[in-house]
């Protein structure tokens, strides 16, 4: 049974419709990367999954429940965390605050406050820091970290490498293991073909609020992407 | 030592400013509400408290121990119910919601406790004084009603700072879409800032029945004081309202010192300058 699945999943803003009937799978443990231009419908996609976008019932299944059409505070209490695009960190909070913001949901689960300062020792060191006076990297952790505090099963990580400097970027990526480990599955969505290449089990290319290729790493050739992913 | 006399008698109505100040502060800064009907909530905990010290013969000050639940419990439901659907990125709706309240609320208090000046009395308190010189002595009931006020803003800063609850506030104060991918219920959490606000604001309303005459129609006034203390404070911090509202009240004792008719004159100048010299107050919240 897959983990999440996404049947015919519409989403917009007001008039303007932004996701045309996706269908998505992703079963337990496995890494998904969502690649697709600007505007292609990724970050509504994430936003539609955690909640924050109404939607019909059925179109969101996880563990074979029909969450669609929950609000969002009620979707992390199911299992599911976004990491913002842009990271949205509280301004008026410390690093440590905003990690603990994470964790009000009262999930139960391997992570808390220490494994989060294991996994990026510089939180650590800037705890009491105004989280925005950090580092964009750091910031990114910051955004991980107070996800990860729900104790999720599925994390939703929405361009996590965005205006981020190369080496911040493997950094960051270079949790995704740890996280992995205790059996989270991780659905992230890339603008970097090649990062996204790199982490995913499968990758799903949007384009235009479709899906326009899916497959393995592997088995999908640059110019299938290319095409997928321009148009072209 | 007339001076140093009347700049004490601000700084203690300072504390009441203070808490006409704090729950208008708290609803714009968790839910960006303006709520025109503050002053005339302010009035009907007055009126609550008149209530019950004439039917269950509680003194003014025990009446606190039913009006203020008994507001908090009003401001739950009145957000949850009511307040929550008119927010949302346009200001206008709860602007005119609450305008409409404040109406409905002084021609109810009007139809059921009639235009009259009505007053709590408290007793020997009323007149008590601590005699600090000769010439200086102050009034125990001002001292508490300030002292109360700055208890509440501790209180507060306490629970802001330390507490879950504070922090799911400035959370959502911060970004209502993030603090509800955390979990937080931003209707329920609305309603539990608005339980807050008018538990301070009942507070308020008591120890002003206490203090001076009230009648349906002063609402109004009380809410400007409250508005004037915020800004002069500026937007977002306690200790600002609190420093807002003595700043209100010294202004205020100073201008009827020099003119009994200048009393409420002189506040309106020194929150007209702030405006212009310090458009975001004295003690503006460091980040927006």
């Amino acid at each position: 049974m897959s983990k999440l699945k996404i049947s015919n999943l519409t989403a917009g803003y007001g008039d303007f419709q932004a996701l045309f009937g996706i269908d998505l799978a992703i079963g337990e443990g496995e890494t998904v990367a969502i690649i697709g231009s600007n505007g292609a419908g990724k970050s509504t996609f994430l936003r539609s999954i955690a909640g924050l976008l109404p939607n019909q019932p059925e179109a969101v299944e996880f563990k074979g429940e029909a969450i669609g059409a929950l609000h969002a505070n009620k979707v992390v209490e199911k299992g599911i965390a976004l990491v913002p695009e842009g990271r949205r960190l509280f301004p008026s909070l410390s690093v440590e605050e905003n990690l603990m913001m994470g964790a009000y949901s009262k999930r139960s689960g391997p992570w808390n406050l220490q494994r989060i300062y294991e996994l990026f020792p510089i939180l650590h060191e800037k705890r009491r820091n105004p989280g925005t006076a950090l580092s964009g990297g750091q910031q990114q952790m910051v955004a991980i970290g107070r996800a990860l505090m729900s104790n999720p099963e599925l994390l939703l990580c929405d361009e996590i490498s965005l205006g981020l400097a190369p080496t911040t970027v493997k950094d960051i990526y270079d949790a995704l293991p740890a996280i992995q480990e205790d059996g989270t599955t991780v659905l992230v969505v890339e603008q970097d073909i090649n990062q996204a290449l790199a982490v995913a089990d499968r990758i799903y290319c949007f384009q235009e609020g479709r899906v326009s290729l899916e497959g393995r790493p592997g088995e999908v050739s640059k110019d299938e992407i290319k095409v997928a992913y321009f148009g072209m | 030592m007339e001076w140093v006399n009347t700049i004490v008698q601000g700084i203690l109505l300072g504390g009441l400013y203070a808490m006409f100040a704090t729950g208008l502060s708290l609803m714009f800064g968790i839910m960006r509400l303006v709520n025109i009907a503050h002053g005339d909530f302010i009035i009907l905990a007055s009126y609550l408290g008149l209530v019950v010290v004439t039917t269950l013969g509680f003194s003014p000050l025990a009446s606190l121990l039913v009006v203020v639940p008994l507001m908090a419990v009003i401001g739950y439901l009145l957000q949850r119910y009511l307040l929550n659907k008119t927010l949302g990125h346009d200001i206008l709706p709860p602007l005119l919601v609450t305008f409409g309240l404040s109406i409905i609320l002084q021609n109810v208090l009007l139809e059921l406790f009639s235009a009259d000046s009505q007053k709590l009395k408290a007793g020997d308190i009323e007149v008590a004084s601590i005699t600090l010189s000769e010439q200086l002595s102050v009034g125990v009931l001002p001292l508490l009603v300030f002292l109360s006020g700055v208890a509440v803003i501790g209180a507060l800063q306490f629970l802001f700072y330390k507490t879950e609850l504070g922090r799911a506030f400035r959370a959502t104060s911060d970004d209502q879409d993030t603090a509800r991918l955390m979990g937080v219920s931003n209707s329920h959490i609305f309603g539990l800032a608005m339980a807050l606000a008018m538990a301070v604001v009942a507070i308020a309303g008591v120890f002003l029945a206490i203090r001076t005459n009230f009648d349906p129609t002063v609402g109004p006034a009380r809410l400007l004081y409250g508005f004037e203390a915020v800004i002069i404070g500026g937007l977002g911090s306690l200790w600002g309202t609190l420093a807002g509202g003595i700043i209100l009240g010294v202004a205020q004792a100073i201008g009827a010192q020099i003119n009994p008719g200048w009393q409420i004159l002189a506040g309106h100048v020194v929150f007209l300058l702030i405006l212009i010299f310090r458009p975001r107050g004295l003690f503006p919240r460091s980040v927006d």
